[in-house]
């Protein structure tokens, strides 16, 4: 393998990789600061069992995502960093600002919330909880905004001495017409995730029959899980409709390869499942809706769409012509079989986690508990649903972009470190594989270790402490 | 004064910033095995092994609300590097890689210990994180020593034909890097952040454990001062200007005063010194480097400067403004919790381990 197929790869593990965790913090940690939030309004010392049940569950999943963020943000310039040096003076002011203002909030007033309790007053340690999901939103506006400029770069200019693109217009990078429905998109999908994840652990907890005292709380937990999923897939649903329609417009191969359709098409199918060869000319489709693909595509059931043969010649006239150029591509397609697919699987995962979000809610209607152990599965498979939809969206998004890297500027192929040998890039790909596979053992162990040992029952401990006493939290 | 010039100032204060508090929490790791072994420093009978893990809790608790802020100092150095110049972040980075591999690897094993090692109550468990916390603490500031003085006393770096300035890339392999000098400049760093770790241990801790800290910074703080003043030496002479003379003296003064301070009792004013020294060093090591970012050995043509490595005018005038704005409040927030988590802690304030085998 050539060393931007190992430095292609080790990003796709990577980020994939962190993108497990993320979207469990951002989501976690507003359920976590709304049940502290909602102990200190009321003092039902339920809801503080579950801020401080959820809470560890939420650290052990944030230490995980921010280790793993920290290798991201060294990748640039260890890998790209032709990329790098070609666009870092756009892409670098959001990173610098995500920093600035987000990494240093979260880490911050994590620390306080983890350490503060009765050190801080009650109402401020409710706050931090609010004040780290706020961090978290704002990490991933800025960092959102830098992918979006890959996907639509916009607010530059061309600087032929320098030979790379420079920032225009800052305000139009951070207002990007693909960053802003990508963002709710992002967002709304990480609640689902959180909210499938409390749902199931409360279930499980639910199940497992603890305490009849505790039925209450854990089906008040399910049930406020399942509405946050619910809500947010309807964000998700709205969102990635309008980002349908932006991405037909500014990377309608993206859009083409959503479907693998060849020719271009008015009235355009979308098949739910089909069979055959996707890599090549043809696939034989088993149910299709006509015309859904135009509508997905534009909001007109008959609107023409533009197939990906017809859009590769385009290309190949356009940016083909000189093979030193950084835009020069034999194929200018994304690999369709996984386009297709993970587009498929974002939304079919996502389905099943509104069905599954719905279905408790409704046997849980009416002061109902669930306790046929049947809601097992619901419980582990609702979380892993959401989560996955979220990797799948993602895969779709980066493969659909190829072979750019920057849309329409520069291609993957060129934006490669040129003095990092395959065997080093190698290496290092060995190295996060194995540091990742053990941490994602050690994670999982753990997480269910603390969720089989559910929430404690809880001592007042946000009454001020005095100097001499031992401390409510130590490392 | 120019804004790439600022910039070159401001990355040097992050840098500061990022020793200067990461800088004692390294420390503090590396200081598990010293002050919480069974037995302390000295053979102490009291210091049971329940008494030593107790005392590793300590320890650990003094930098728990901190380090994870910390570290975000070198992510924000390494973010605006990124941002304010562009192509010493892709050289630099691209030219450390496989050091750049092992500090991360040393800083995610030394971050998941500090958020899990006290999840479980098992000795096996314990020890393992333990130990990745000490190797971590150790390594990622060896390594930072290593690379930053690398990036000072230049490199192999060519310029490919037809690229425009600043886009030289290194030509060099992993034994270029791991040259006396900079291995030199590793340890030094390493024996500050263990002497400004002991001076932390000695102003957040009380009790047996607060004298040993002192007892310890003295003995490597000496040490340091040695090491630091050859490798400044030996800097200055090659590559000095009568700024970075004055920022050598400076710094070797006030680790002296701090190693004094703490030998008469004042542990808050002797972590204030090597603090100062902290900020000394890494501004000898970038008057050093000016108007350079990163010299190259083989042709001084092809070195990447402050002119040719920045970013245009507007992404440098959007960071200045964000700079001036944010940095103060990040510094007010992050002062605050200091504040919050003022108290000196002992062995009495260790809660029992969390009940999970
Ligand atoms: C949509 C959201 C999102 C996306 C696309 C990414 N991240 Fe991330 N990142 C977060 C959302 C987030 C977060 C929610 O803010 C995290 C997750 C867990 C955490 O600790 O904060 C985080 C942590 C995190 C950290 C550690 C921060 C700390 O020390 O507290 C770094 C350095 C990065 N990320 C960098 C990156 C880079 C360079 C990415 C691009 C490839 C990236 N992240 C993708
Ligand atoms: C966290 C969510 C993300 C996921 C899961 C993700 C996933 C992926 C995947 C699967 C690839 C490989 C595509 C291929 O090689 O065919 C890729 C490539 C890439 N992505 Fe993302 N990505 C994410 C976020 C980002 C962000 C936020 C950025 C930039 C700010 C980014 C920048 C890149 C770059 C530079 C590549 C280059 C490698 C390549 O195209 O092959 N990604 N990403
Ligand atoms: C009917 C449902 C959905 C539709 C129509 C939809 C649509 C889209 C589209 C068009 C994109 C590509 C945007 C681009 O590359 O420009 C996308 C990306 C993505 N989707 Fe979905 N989506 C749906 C459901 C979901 C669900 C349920 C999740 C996860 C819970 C999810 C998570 C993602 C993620 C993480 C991305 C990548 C980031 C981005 O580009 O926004 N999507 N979605």
């Amino acid at each position: 393998m050539s060393n931007v197929d190992l430095a292609r790869w080790q990003f796709a593990i990577t980020t994939v990789y962190h993108f497990l965790f993320v979207p469990i913090t951002i989501g976690l940690s507003a359920i976590v600061a709304w049940y502290h939030t909602r102990y200190v309004r009321r003092k039902n010392p339920d809801d503080m069992r579950l801020a401080k049940f959820f809470g560890k569950l939420f650290v052990i999943n944030f230490a995980l995502g921010l280790v793993t963020g920290i290798v991201q943000e060294f990748q640039f310039g260890m890998n790209w960093s032709d990329y790098s040096r070609f666009v870092g003076d756009i892409f670098g002011a959001p990173l610098a600002f995500e920093a600035l203002l987000a990494f240093f909030l979260e880490s911050t007033f994590l620390g306080l919330w983890i350490f503060g309790w009765g050190r801080i007053p009650e109402k401020l340690h409710a706050a931090t909880m609010w004040i780290v999901h706020i961090g978290t939103v704002l990490s991933a506006y800025f960092i959102l905004a830098a992918n979006s400029f890959m996907q639509n770069p916009v607010g530059f200019r061309f600087n032929e001495v320098t030979g790379r693109a420079e920032m225009a217009d800052f305000i139009a990078v951070l207002t990007n017409k693909v960053q802003l429905v990508t963002f709710p998109h992002v967002i709304f999908s990480s609640y689902m995730v959180g909210g499938a994840v409390v749902m199931g652990v409360a279930i499980y907890r639910m199940l497992k029959a603890d305490p009849p005292a505790d039925q209450g709380m854990w089906r008040h937990a399910a049930r406020a899980g399942a509405v946050v999923t619910l809500v947010a897939s309807l964000g998700v649903v709205v969102s990635g409709d309008i980002q349908g329609k932006i991405m037909t417009e500014v990377q309608p191969m993206k859009m083409a390869a959503a479907e693998a359709l060849y020719e271009t098409q008015t009235r355009a199918p979308f098949s739910v499942l089909s069979i055959g060869t996707l890599d090549g000319s043809e696939a034989t489709e088993i149910i299709s809706i006509p015309g859904l693909l135009s509508w997905l595509g534009t909001g007109d059931w008959d609107a023409e769409i533009q197939g990906i043969n017809d859009l590769r010649r385009v290309y190949a006239e356009e940016y083909g012509g000189d093979p030193d150029s950084i835009v020069f591509d034999t194929t200018y397609t994304p690999f369709i079989p996984l386009t297709y697919w993970s587009f498929r699987f974002m939304m079919g995962l996502g389905f099943v986690a509104m069905a599954a979000s719905a279905a408790v809610l409704w046997a849980t209607r009416s002061g109902r508990f669930l306790s046929d152990r049947k809601w097992m599965w619901v419980a582990i498979l609702t979380p892993l649903a959401p989560l996955f939809a979220n990797s799948f969206g993602w895969i779709f998004t980066e493969v659909g972009r190829q072979p750019w890297i920057v849309h329409e500027l520069m291609t993957v192929q060129s934006g490669v470190s040129p003095s990092v040998s395959a065997a080093e890039v190698l290496i290092s790909m060995i190295v996060y594989t194995l540091v990742y596979a053990i941490l994602a053992v050690v994670e999982v162990k753990l997480f269910i270790t603390y969720t089989r040992k559910g929430a404690e029952p809880y001592e007042d401990d946000e009454t001020s402490a005095s100097d001499d006493d031992t401390l409510a939290f130590a490392y | 004064m120019d804004l790439a010039t600022f910039w070159f100032i401001l990355i040097g204060v992050l840098w500061i910033g990022f020793l200067a508090l990461e800088g004692f929490d390294f420390g503090v790791g590396m200081l598990l095995p010293v002050l919480g072994k069974e037995g302390g420093l000295s053979g102490d009978p009291a210091v049971t092994p329940a008494e030593a893990e107790k005392r590793r809790r300590v320890l650990l608790t003094t930098i728990g609300p901190h380090w994870d802020g910390n570290e975000v100092w070198l992510l924000t150095a390494g973010g605006a590097t990124f941002a304010a110049f562009p192509h010493w972040y892709a050289t630099m980075f691209s030219a450390f890689y496989l050091p750049l591999l092992i500090l991360l690897v040393a800083l995610i094993v030394r971050n998941m210990g500090f958020e899990y090692r006290h999840k479980r109550d098992n000795d096996t468990w314990r020890r393992n994180w333990d130990l990745s916390i000490i190797a971590g603490s150790f390594v990622a500031p060896l390594l930072v020593g290593v690379a930053l003085t690398n990036v000072v006393r230049g490199l192999p770096l060519e310029l490919p034909a037809g690229a425009p300035a600043g886009a030289s890339e290194f030509t060099g392999t992993l034994f270029t890097l791991l040259n006396p000098m900079s291995l030199l400049g590793g340890l030094v760093i390493v024996g500050l952040s263990l002497t400004h770790g002991a001076f932390f241990t000695a102003l957040k801790t009380d009790g047996s454990i607060r004298a040993e800290a002192r007892e310890v910074g003295t003995k490597v703080g000496v040490v340091t001062a040695l090491l630091a003043v050859i490798l400044l030496l030996w800097l200055g002479v090659t590559q000095g200007t009568v700024w970075s003379w004055i920022t050598t003296a400076l710094a070797a003064v006030s680790l002296l005063a701090g190693i004094w301070f703490n030998t008469q009792g004042s542990e808050g004013k002797a972590f204030a010194a090597t603090m100062v020294t902290t900020a000394m060093a890494v501004a000898t090591y970038f008057l050093v480097l000016f108007p350079n970012v990163m010299p190259s050995t083989t042709n001084p043509d092809w070195s990447l400067t402050i002119e040719n490595a920045a970013s245009s005018p507007l992404t440098l005038k959007i960071m200045t403004g964000a700079a001036l704005v944010f940095t103060p409040i990040v510094l007010a927030y992050t002062a605050w919790t200091y504040w919050i988590f003022r108290k000196r802690l002992t062995t009495a304030h260790i809660p029992a381990p969390v009940k999970v085998p």
